[in-house]
């Protein structure tokens, strides 16, 4: 037995520290850890049927997915909707927020209203959306016909279904973003605002010089979930689009429900998680090691 | 995903010993009865009701009919249940799925329930149109239930207004374009307010495909559902002629035309014709204001519909006894009485022709004779589009029909790249 360098006592110790992180140690491996090892080996196998055992193929669903139109099509929607959500999103937050947090009558409502977005469930949200969107019908081709413009097939087109389901996944995302800049521009001592006021700084310039980089921290939390976001939304595409027309909206993770559900190809399905689960690891990574060191304004 | 699966599994499983749990009565067979509702209508008060008079009938027996959502939902739990080892007993299914509930060996084929010459008897009732997806490798796996065909719909006061005559709908291609362009009304800024004829795209346009490519001549696959021919020059005739409806002759909407709201534009008069399911019958003639027909689709080379709907399944994991129970009740369901009386209420065709002999159809299609055109369009039809890894293979077909109809790929193109793929997804099958 080797003498702990702590003594005995110290032993102890190291044992109660391990049996103290030991529930949340078992709670993460059996949630995190071990599926993410158990989708990468079962992406390794085919899929069993009833009559076809499972058999080992190596990193043939990779090779496939190297191949496959459809996962490069959702690779690339999805990229463009991460684009496409994220920044405007976050902007659309940031200046919401500004404005609710300055004095102005009827703030209460304000924020109300900027909120409901995020209390609402997905599928109802969709599905009044998929009426603003209904040719003929919809509220967006109804406004048209007052200009005398044709009806547009807003989520049967492949040119303006994508755009379209960015521009509700923004409208649902602003809200729930600007509640977390609300919180920190009320962090924000007013006495910066002031001094700078008195040094004469212009409105944009105090926004820009003191009140943006204060927010950097919250950008970066923001950032993040938005990006997680952009990878994770899915729900509303299975009533406004269910990845049509021609997969012009089919995400990764919609891509995966098909292949995982629909056809029952879970080998497939599983490699296809682990394309996904990397991009969100490269994210994470990301954060931590170049992003967390940049915003902090100390 | 793994975590979601299994987490999945367990719901189910859980479900299903809940289910075991509370049917307990030893003496009687307790036969769990998994369905879809895919029309409008009171359907679940309907099967219920069927499964009590069954029960009044066959006092050993009793059925729990589930109502277990749209077809996709039900498949979807049924191969959940049945991976977790707790199948239902009988359950009706999309006919299209018979080849993926064979390779996951989950069903039986009727041919070894059947021990009497009546119960043969009874499986040679069926209208041939129907059993076609039914069938394979010479056995029967399923038994029509719920099933349809395409038809073609007209408005006859929007006929009359365009100098048509109101009963003769197009019987051609090439009438459905002249009619379409004469029905076509645009306002003064040319924006259009009335569609010539409308054809669904969404969801499942394969479907609604298959009236063009059955008409140009052509099948889309092999009986044995290991083969396709998407890239046959007279499917790439067809999808051309969907195309130019609107493309070149400006008679149909572009892009994709939702399933859905096809019904409603006809109700408004934003479509003169449209094409859906004889499924849609009853809501049709409860909401048009106005005085209707129902046709048979115009020819091509010939007339031509895929059948559709759903069938009914016996499961593998039934005991002996629980199969022959299972096989009562199927045949109880279908027999002629019963299977007018849920043409009646559903709007579906009636499976067999027997059940057009009844006292009850005949009063029925007297009075209301638009029922006749789905079963005289019977002898046109041919067997839906199914195929081993059916929804993959029908997406392949689909994503590639959504291509050319939006524009992104030209017929010719799609339809080859739609053949390339369910060749790499049907090989292991060959």
């Amino acid at each position: 037995m080797t003498a702990h360098p702590l003594g005995n006592g110290g032993r102890l110790a190291a044992i109660h520290g391990w049996l103290l992180l030991l529930p949340a140690a078992v709670l993460l491996a059996a949630f995190t850890h071990y599926p993410a090892v158990a989708t990468f080996w079962h992406s390794l196998f085919t899929t069993p049927r009833g009559n076809r055992p499972a058999r080992f193929i190596g990193a043939d669903h990779y090779r496939d997915l190297l191949a496959d139109p459809i996962f490069w099509t959702a690779l690339q929607n999805n990229l463009v909707f991460a684009a496409g959500t994220i920044l405007p999103s976050i902007a659309l937050a940031m200046a919401m927020a500004l404005w609710v947090n300055a004095r102005i009558a009827g703030r209460g409502l304000l924020r109300l209203a900027y909120f409901t977005p995020t209390v609402l469930p997905m599928i109802a949200v969709a599905n009044i959306w998929l009426f603003f969107y209904t040719p003929d019908y919809g509220l967006f081709d109804q406004l048209r016909g007052l200009f005398g413009l044709p009806a547009v097939n807003w989520l049967g087109s492949g040119d303006t279904a994508l755009g379209a389901v960015i521009v509700v996944t923004v409208w649902k995302e602003a809200g729930f973003f600007m509640i977390f800049y609300l919180a920190a521009l009320q962090q924000i001592p007013p006495e910066l605002g002031e001094a700078a006021q008195l040094e004469g700084a212009s409105r944009w310039q105090r926004f820009w010089r003191v009140t943006f980089p204060l927010l950097m921290p919250t950008t970066l939390f923001v950032l993040i979930n938005a990006t997680i976001n952009a990878f994770r939304l899915v729900d509303h595409l299975f009533v406004l689009t269910r990845g049509g027309p021609d997969n012009a909206t089919s995400l990764l993770l919609y891509y995966i429900y098909e292949v995982g559900f629909k056809f029952w190809d879970q080998g497939y399905a599983a490699a296809l998680t682990m394309v996904l689960l990397s991009l969100l690891a490269t994210v994470a990574l990301l954060k931590f090691f170049w992003l967390e060191r940049k915003v902090h304004y100390q | 995903m793994r975590k979601l699966f299994s987490g999945l599994n367990q719901i189910a499983a859980g479900l299903g010993i809940a289910l075991s749990v509370a049917a307990t009565p030893a003496v009687a067979t307790d036969l769990t009865f998994f369905y879809p509702v895919a029309v409008g209508g009171p359907v679940t008060k309907i099967v219920d009701d069927m499964a009590a008079a069954f029960e009044k009938e066959h006092p050993g027996i009793r059925v729990k009919p589930v109502y277990s959502g749209s077809y996709q939902d039900t498949i979807t739990k049924v191969l959940t249940a049945s991976k977790g080892g707790d199948a239902p007993h009988v359950s009706v299914l999309l006919s299209t799925d018979m080849y993926t509930l064979i390779d996951e060996d989950a069903i039986v084929p009727f041919d070894e329930l059947a021990r009497s010459d009546e119960d043969r008897a009874w499986m040679q009732g069926f209208f041939p149109g129907f059993m076609k997806n039914s069938q394979t490798g010479g056995k029967t796996w399923g038994i029509p239930f719920q099933r349809s065909t395409v038809v073609m719909y007209w408005n006859k006061d929007l006929f009359k207004a365009a100098g048509l005559d109101p009963e003769r709908p197009p019987q051609t291609w090439q009438e459905l374009v002249d009619y379409g362009r004469k029905l076509t009304q645009r306002d003064a800024s040319g924006k259009v307010t009335t569609w010539g004829v409308q054809v669904p795209s969404s969801g499942f346009p394969y479907w609604l495909f298959q009236t063009f490519t059955t008409q140009a001549g052509v099948e889309l696959m092999n009986t044995a559902g290991t083969e396709t021919y998407f890239d046959k020059p007279e499917v790439i005739e067809a999808l051309q002629y969907w195309v130019d409806l609107s493309r070149k002759h400006g008679v149909h909407p572009q892009g994709v035309v939702e399933w859905g709201t096809t019904p409603k534009d006809f109700f408004e008069r934003k479509a003169a014709i449209i094409y859906t399911t004889t499924g849609n019958l009853t809501n049709i003639r409860n909401n048009a204001g106005f005085d209707f027909g129902v046709a048979m689709l115009p020819a091509g080379k010939q007339r031509g519909t895929p059948t559709g709907g759903g069938n009914f399944h016996v499961f593998k994991r039934a005991t002996a006894e629980e199969r022959e129970a299972a096989m009562k009740f199927v045949k109880w369901m279908t027999a002629p009485q019963r299977a007018a009386e849920w043409a009646i209420a559903t709007g579906y065709v009636a499976v067999s022709p027997a059940a057009w002999e009844t006292d009850t159809m005949k009063k029925y299609v007297a009075d209301f004779p638009a029922p006749t055109v789905a079963r005289d369009q019977l002898q046109y039809a041919v067997a839906e589009l199914s195929t081993h890894e059916n929804q993959r293979v029908t997406k392949a077909l689909n994503d590639g029909l959504q291509a050319a109809l939006t524009g992104t790929k030209t017929p010719a193109q799609a339809m080859q790249d739609a053949q390339r793929e369910a060749e790499r997804i049907l090989r292991p099958y060959r």
